[in-house]
């Protein structure tokens, strides 16, 4: 797996107004994100392979993120006020689920309502956009999609022996990506505690240090 | 036949009477920054479909208000999707008529929504000429050999 070029990352973004669609594909593009954009909830489910039986406590083995969607998404950004299915809807099925329970949401509304934000937040939701959505929020994406990037490749265990240079060499990349992703998350870090973050503060830093712990674990268990 | 410089000054003057005026806020200076070499025509085509959904919001909400009994929630729906897109193209004015429709439509007051109605119409075609103008200014710039000038 190479470097996380910014063109690996794929948002999905649902919106029943084709403005703001059209707006946020550009937004995204802009940030060199690949988009697909649609206009449900409901068509959101079906691009990402949802499966109604597919909840979290069925007795399905545990499979790694991702392994039975379609397309890759790294990341769903949604409106809150839709017809028919609302993105809050949408972010319950998809922390619901367990093979799309790991892919993060941002929800995005018009209305700057507080019960709304921290029901959202507490449902699961990275960020919370006041619309209209500009490039400043649209930054604010990306370590929450190098989290996904890092816990995925810490579950990918070596397939094979490769020779001894190819190895190191893939070890050093992989090593820098993780520090790299380290300072993108220590930044973000520093972020939360400088400005007033949308976000619940105190879960955000525990879900950061758990992550921190497990980028720390990783080159020991990888040495093997 | 103006020269380019002067055409660049009247664009500038004029953008900044659109601001001044209310008719623009920085939500649209916000789409002027996504346009570039490859995507030259972002604003205009976002406009266009504003134009193109605006004109269906007002059909829809005329029609809703004429109904013997008016459902309240249809047009309130409408009348938060205008607000919306006005809101994403920077329509400071027409947004702000919206947010007013909105509330009459909480209210069930049927007279106060007639006018909001109105006013939306207004305002709504103000815009949309004032916007043309605007574009209009931009094509005699870039015929002239010039470029348009980015107004913060």
């Amino acid at each position: 797996m190479g470097v996380a070029a910014d063109s690996q990352f794929h948002v999905l973004a649902v919106d029943d107004s084709i403005i703001d669609r059209k707006l946020i594909e550009r937004l995204l593009k802009t940030s060199s994100y690949q988009v697909t954009t649609v206009d449900s909830g409901s068509k959101a489910l079906q691009f990402l392979g949802f499966h109604d039986d597919d909840e979290v406590n069925s007795n399905q083995p545990c499979v790694s993120p991702n392994n039975s969607q379609e397309v890759e998404v790294n990341l769903i950004i949604t409106d809150y006020c839709m017809p028919g299915m609302t993105g809050y809807d949408l972010l319950k099925k998809v922390k619901k689920s367990s093979s799309l329970k790991d892919i993060p949401v941002v929800i995005m509304s018009s209305e700057n309502v507080p019960s709304r934000i921290s029901r959202c937040l507490e449902e699961g939701a990275e960020e919370f956009f006041l619309k209209p959505v500009r490039l400043l929020d649209v930054s604010k994406l990306k370590p929450h999609m190098m989290k996904t990037k890092i816990k995925e490749t810490h579950e990918h265990q070596p397939q094979h022996q490769e020779n001894n240079q190819e190895q190191q060499h893939k070890q050093d990349q992989e090593h820098q990506e993780q520090k790299n992703a380290l300072e993108i998350l220590e930044e973000v870090e520093s972020e939360q505690q400088s400005n007033g973050s949308k976000r619940k503060s105190i879960e955000e830093e525990s879900v950061t240090k758990q992550n921190k712990t497990q980028i720390q674990l990783w080159p020991i268990c990888r040495f093997d | 036949m103006s020269s380019v410089l002067q055409l660049q000054r009247q664009f500038i003057d004029y953008t900044t009477s659109l601001h001044n005026e209310g008719y623009l806020d920085n939500q649209f200076t916000e789409l002027q920054k996504l346009q570039d070499e490859s995507n030259p025509d972002f604003v205009t085509e976002v406009v266009s479909m504003y134009f193109e959904d605006s004109d269906k919001l007002l059909n829809n909400l005329t029609t809703a208000l004429q109904q013997r009994n008016v459902d309240y929630k249809q047009v309130d729906a409408h009348a938060h999707q205008f607000k919306g897109s006005s809101s994403s193209i920077g329509a400071k004015r027409v947004t702000n008529v919206c947010a007013h429709f909105k509330g009459f439509c909480e209210a069930k007051n049927l007279d106060g929504c007639l006018r909001c109605l109105q006013q939306v119409k207004q305002e709504y075609i103000f815009f949309r000429n004032k916007l043309e103008a605007l574009f209009r200014l931009e094509q005699q710039i870039l015929q002239a050999g010039g470029s348009v000038p980015m107004v913060e």
